[in-house]
């Protein structure tokens, strides 16, 4: 799931990064308002973590001009300043989530997929198609009740083919899922893993839709 | 416990007896004076009648001087007035005989004056006498009266004077004690609304309707108030941000301490803690500057000895070698030699100076050299720090000495924006000037210029 990570604290930043990399997102860091905008404008982010206190302004600005122009993509607030003044007004400002620094990596990455799962109408944390369950928080899936091992980014490729299934994810949208756009991406990385996944899981559960992409094949 | 109310209470009454017993004592004077004056008129006048009475009777009159003592006897004793009875008379022939005398008169001469008025002492009470000779009668009239009875007398009126007096003191104590609470009124009505306020409460008094004397006070303590009340909003404001810029430093330690608790190779692990250590030594920074903030902001001008500047310069410049170093730029310290230049705050001018320095190394490319300088004027010390850094943004020039603002195109690193309010506020407080120009030829000149100590020279 790639995200935006809006934090001008050098530190806290790369930890977010890194941290958030390890809990099976695909973080995309940037530390102004200058530079989230730019990202937002080229689009491709499931959801955003916020700092509200940024060199080039406030983050809630930043959200207000999110919602402004009609963006419903998921914003969790990450700031320092977690009264309840502060909290109530980053949540009427249109954030879906708030939380105060300094905070538990485990617990940032369960929100942001409750916030993911809610803007993907969901309720269960776990996601299911054709006899696999997939568990987010716990990176691991089962097969007709059998558990079945998976890598971080096999794991991130297999949800985002179930968060929709029966849709085609071209190649490129899910190169976008497996890493941050500064990462160099190897041009047949999508179909090495792919490969796994069909080796773990049976070559017909994936499809190829030739010149447009994957998608799950329907329950048989 | 002393009350103004008590205090002004008991010198009105003080002032007010004293101008009554004042005016008792005159009364008395006059009264006694008066008094004498119309008795000694009467007690010639009984004289006088007396002597002419004898006289005209002289031929067989009432009295013959040769003939033996006639006692005035034959008159049944009058219920008399004391006072009246203190008028005695005694008429005595020329050859010492006493020919009559009044009722009640003492049996000794009344005054050995033979004409005149006199003052005697009979029988140790104290007499004023008239006297009248009368050569052709061979006779000497003598009219007296008894002091005791003159000063009876003025005792009366002076007593018919204090006595409603003296009725009406607790009266008068009463109306002083009243007035007095009521001019006071204002000050109750200042305190009361002191007393009511809460400790947070602030607010100027209201003083257009307070009384003149009270308005210097009023005006005193509504610029303490506002002096504290920027005070306790600063620290709050303070107290407030600091918190804030520590908990985003913590997160990012807890973070990477996270991720190295969970990394799954060994070099996202000794990233992890490389990073940890980073960013204890810029944690470590700021709280050194949260306390150096703290200090100028709260340290006493006079805390610390004199000391001389370049000496303080050498130790500063001495203790951000080793940072400098790190940064692979170079520290260039440039003192005129011999010449003492006291300056009075060590206390406040270190951190200034250390702040300031601080900043140019964190500004110098690799490879820079940051120059200090201090110039030594008649009554004061310029301390010069210059760097070859990218200089201050137009746009933030205004700013850069507001707490905790950071510039707007900061480099990834910088410090907590904290160092040059730590360097404006000291020297404010020091009473000298701070100045941050372009360098020429790029970079940025920062001139410190605070008054210099004469004394110890």
């Amino acid at each position: 799931m790639r995200l935006l990570i809006v934090e001008d604290d050098d530190l806290l930043r790369d930890g977010l990064a890194v941290g958030l990399r390890l809990a099976g997102f695909s973080p995309e860091p940037v530390a102004t308002c200058a530079d989230a905008r730019a990202a937002l404008a080229v689009g491709g982010f499931e959801a955003v973590v916020l700092d509200l206190m940024l060199p080039d302004g406030s983050g809630l600005d930043l959200l207000r001009e999110i919602r402004a122009g009609g963006n419903a993509l998921p914003v969790l607030l990450l700031t320092a300043r977690d009264g309840l003044d502060d909290r109530v007004a980053g949540l009427d400002s249109g954030a879906d989530d708030y939380l105060g620094k300094p905070f538990e990596l485990d617990e940032l990455g369960a929100r942001l997929r409750a916030i993911l799962r809610r803007a993907q109408g969901r309720a269960e944390a776990e996601v299911a198609w054709n006899g696999l369950t997939l568990d987010p928080a716990r990176m691991k899936g089962w097969q007709d009740g059998a558990e079945i091992a998976f890598s971080p980014r096999e794991f991130t490729l297999l949800q985002a083919l179930l968060e929709r299934p029966g849709a085609i994810l071209s190649k490129s949208f899910l190169e976008e899922r497996l890493y941050g756009w500064q990462e160099d991406v190897e041009s047949n990385t999508v179909e090495v893993h792919v490969h796994k996944l069909r080796a773990k899981l049976g070559g017909g559960f994936i499809q190829t839709v030739r010149g447009a992409g994957y998608r799950l094949a329907d329950p048989s | 416990m002393s009350s103004i109310r008590r205090r002004l209470f008991l010198i009105l009454l003080a002032a007010t007896g004293a101008v009554w017993l004042m005016a008792v004592m005159w009364i008395q004077h006059s009264t006694r004076a008066e008094v004498g004056h119309v008795l000694d008129r009467r007690l010639e006048e009984s004289a006088r009648m007396v002597a002419s009475l004898v006289m005209r009777q002289g031929d067989g009159g009432l009295i013959d001087p040769s003939g033996g003592m006639v006692r005035a006897a034959a008159l049944p004793p009058a219920g008399l007035h004391p006072h009246e009875r203190q008028l005695s008379c005694q008429i005595w022939g020329l050859d010492g005989r006493l020919l009559s005398e009044s009722e009640g008169a003492p049996g000794a001469p009344l005054t050995d004056t033979p004409d005149g008025f006199s003052n005697s002492v009979i029988d140790g009470q104290h007499w004023r006498v008239f006297s009248l000779t009368v050569k052709e009668g061979g006779l000497r009239v003598m009219v007296g009266d008894a002091h005791s009875m003159r000063d009876r007398l003025t005792g009366d009126v002076i007593l018919g004077l204090v006595a409603p007096a003296l009725l009406i003191l607790p009266l008068l104590a009463w109306a002083i004690w009243l007035a007095v609470g009521r001019g006071l009124r204002p000050v109750e009505s200042m305190a009361q609304s002191l007393s009511g306020r809460e400790a947070r409460d602030l607010s100027p008094l209201p003083d257009a309707d307070a009384p003149l004397e009270l308005r210097p006070m009023i005006a005193a303590l509504n610029g303490l108030f506002w002096r504290v009340g920027q005070a306790r909003d600063r620290e709050q404001t303070f107290t407030a941000f600091a918190a804030h810029e520590l908990k985003t430093p913590l997160a990012g330690l807890k973070t990477q301490a996270q991720i190295a608790a969970i990394a799954p190779d060994e070099a996202t692990r000794s990233r992890a803690l490389a990073q940890i250590a980073t960013g204890v030594t810029r944690t470590d920074r700021m709280v050194r500057q949260l306390l150096d903030m703290t200090t100028v902001d709260h340290a006493t001008r006079n805390a610390s000895l004199p000391q001389d500047g370049a000496e303080l310069l050498a130790e500063v410049a001495g203790s951000l070698e080793a940072r400098a170093k790190a940064r692979g730029v170079g520290l260039q310290v440039d003192v005129a030699a011999g010449k003492r230049c006291t300056t009075r705050s060590p206390v406040l001018l270190a951190p200034a100076l250390r702040n300031l320095i601080e900043n140019a190394i964190q500004a110098s490319p690799e490879g820079g050299t940051v120059e200090v300088g201090l110039t030594c004027g008649p009554d004061s010390a310029t301390f010069r720090v210059a760097d070859r850094g990218p200089g201050i943004a137009e746009a933030d020039r205004p700013h850069v000495c507001e707490r905790f603002y950071r510039g707007s195109h900061r480099q990834p690193g910088e410090g907590s924006g904290l160092g040059l309010t730590i360097v404006a506020t000291a020297v404010e407080r020091m009473g000298g000037t701070f100045r941050l120009t372009p360098r020429e030829g790029g970079g940025e000149v920062a001139e410190l210029v605070v008054p210099r100590e004469q004394a110890t020279e």
